[in-house]
């Protein structure tokens, strides 16, 4: 496929908000339980504020991706059966959760609304981080889906497709949030810096499995059934168009074997690596710009390497 | 339930394009506006076509064999491309199952594109929709046209008839018997799309020439060409004598 840099950015700018939102809520939690001390609620307002700003810039992005952007408000109506209009309904309502997380704790409109048997607090604003939550791995499971669902693109038709939309963006939130916490929250930051490590070496694994996962793939399709003529070799001679055309332009990356190659090292370095190293010595700021710039590459390389089986009936011009 | 179709005979296609051109005079130039060209005099001419022929050679020389293959949308019973569409711009038709586009609701996000295996779909880059064949919705039911004439463009267009329309869930209609009777086969059927449209194969006709056929078995004495001839006064006989 052809990585349009507007799904690029989209993915994951929304991927480090909702990971951010995760892990604001995460601290929160610990505190309701008492195991941390309680954070001073700028540090929820700030992080919500901020993680909202990457949602509204993904939000931004992804009207790039579109030919009619005027008309983006009807990719609501068929959330039965298609996973980019449960997306566009989700995003929205996780940005509007978050929205009024960020806002209680600003205001300070926290009322204690009821009292577990444990005498843990249930507070407003920890419903609303349940519910905020609850819709963050909804939108990742949406995106990761949108992907996932296409079955004949076999490299992202499979679970780990899911599982590591929600690991990467964890890990990019997380990150992000140890380097806010740094600065408003410095008490959590050993604990906010220890799951974004965690988060970022299980993202590893989960990349890595799905690379060996698709340099094991074998293609389903070949000329054979999609002209439908029962002979080992196949060779095209004409595409119908000497100029190229919409099949040549979107499904193909357009870029050698070896370029994708190192692209994969890139990303493997940039986005696990080097953060990893970054976050043990403490330059959690530095380590979220490298690993979001790995990412970057990383979800290049998602869509570059999924082989369409349109291709097939585009291997030569003439 | 009728689910109208293309049956496509790759054994008598010789890759003329009039289809091609057919169909593009026809769908640009009707009331859904045009299908957009660019660049169509210059170094890389583009432009959106709703059918395509292209050519694949089969086999090793000297056993090669040129197959022509237009290619478009394939109408599938389980259009892939239809579930995904956030808009339900991209629908498949209850009465005749002909897969469409609403030009009005498509936003143009490609998705339907990404979803379809055949690379049925090419997105209009002037009118920023996406846009595939319609087999000719606006003129098969269209009824100031002669009856005859109430058929694809591109199959109209064709001067050796590979392209055969119809319904291929009635059993007795022309495209049926032509898959049933000519080995008609879906494309990539690995991927349950189910595809309406159906191709012929190349089919060779064979004379079989079987050994005794060539050395004439009623004829033991393996006397072949002229016999002598008798003269006028004696007897003939068949097969003995010529005359």
């Amino acid at each position: 496929m052809h990585p349009a840099f507007s799904v690029v950015f989209l993915t994951t700018l929304i991927g480090a908000g909702q990971g951010l939102f995760l892990a604001l809520f995460t601290v929160e939690s610990y505190a309701a339980f008492g195991l941390l001390p309680g954070q001073d609620s700028r540090f929820y307002a700030l992080g919500s504020a901020v993680a909202l700003g990457f949602l509204v810039a993904g939000l931004v992005a992804s009207f790039f991706h579109l030919g009619r952007p005027e008309r983006a408000w009807r990719s609501a109506a068929k959330w039965r059966t298609s996973w980019l209009s449960r997306e566009v309904i989700v995003l929205p309502a996780f940005m509007g959760a978050v929205f009024l997380y960020g806002i209680a704790h600003h205001a300070g409109f926290n009322p204690l609304l009821a009292t577990l048997p444990s005498a843990v607090p249930v507070r407003l604003t920890f419903l609303l981080g349940m519910g905020g939550t609850l819709l963050a791995f909804a939108l990742f499971v949406c995106t990761a889906m949108i992907y996932a669902c296409l079955r004949f693109l076999q490299e992202w038709h499979t679970p780990l497709t899911v599982i590591n939309y929600i690991l990467l963006g964890g890990a990019s939130g997380f990150v992000l949030a140890t380097a806010l916490s740094a600065r408003w929250a410095p008490e959590v930051a050993g604990l906010l810096g220890g799951w974004a490590m965690i988060l970022t070496a299980l993202a590893c694994l989960g990349r890595a499995a799905s690379l060996l996962r698709n340099a094991r793939l074998k293609p389903k399709s070949s000329l054979r059934t999609a002209i439908g003529a029962r002979h080992p070799r196949i060779v095209q001679k004409a595409q119908g168009a000497m100029g190229g055309s919409f099949n040549t332009r979107e499904f193909f990356h357009g870029r050698t074997p070896g370029f994708l190659r190192q692209v994969k090292w890139i990303f493997l370095v940039l986005a696990f690596a080097l953060p990893l190293g970054l976050l043990a010595a403490g330059a959690a700021g530095a380590a979220f710009i490298v690993q979001y710039l790995g990412l970057l590459a990383e979800r290049w390389f998602f869509f570059a390497q999924a082989n369409h089986p349109q291709n097939l009936y585009y291997q030569g011009v003439s | 339930m009728t689910q109208l179709a293309l049956v496509i005979d790759l054994n008598v296609c010789v890759g003329c394009h009039a289809c091609v051109t057919s169909c593009k005079e026809w769908n640009t130039s009707g009331s859904a506006g045009p299908l957009s060209d660019f660049n169509p005099y210059g170094a890389d001419p583009t432009g959106t076509f709703f059918n395509r022929v292209q050519t694949f050679e089969v086999g090793e020389f000297p056993n090669t064999e040129t197959v022509h293959f237009p290619k478009s949308c394939l109408h599938c019973e389980e259009p892939p491309c239809v579930p995904v569409c956030p808009t339900g711009a991209s629908y498949k038709r209850k009465e005749d199952g002909i897969v469409l586009v609403d030009y009005d609701k498509c936003i143009g996000c490609k998705y339907c594109s990404w979803a379809c295996p055949y690379g049925a779909r090419e997105i209009d880059e002037q009118q920023k929709v996406m846009k595939k064949c319609t087999l000719c919705v606006d003129r098969i039911y269209d009824l100031s046209l002669p009856e005859i004439d109430r058929k694809p463009a591109c199959v109209k267009a064709c001067p050796t008839s590979a392209r055969l329309f119809g319904d291929v869930h009635d059993p007795d209609s022309e495209v049926s018997q032509a898959i049933r009777e000519n080995g008609g086969y879906p494309l990539m059927p690995e991927w349950g799309t189910q595809p309406a449209n159906h191709y012929l194969p190349r089919r060779k006709t064979k004379l079989r020439i079987h050994e005794d056929e060539l050395v004439r078995a009623d004829n033991p004495l393996k006397i072949e060409g002229r016999l002598p001839k008798p003269a006028l006064s004696e007897p003939s006989l068949d097969d003995v004598t010529s005359w």
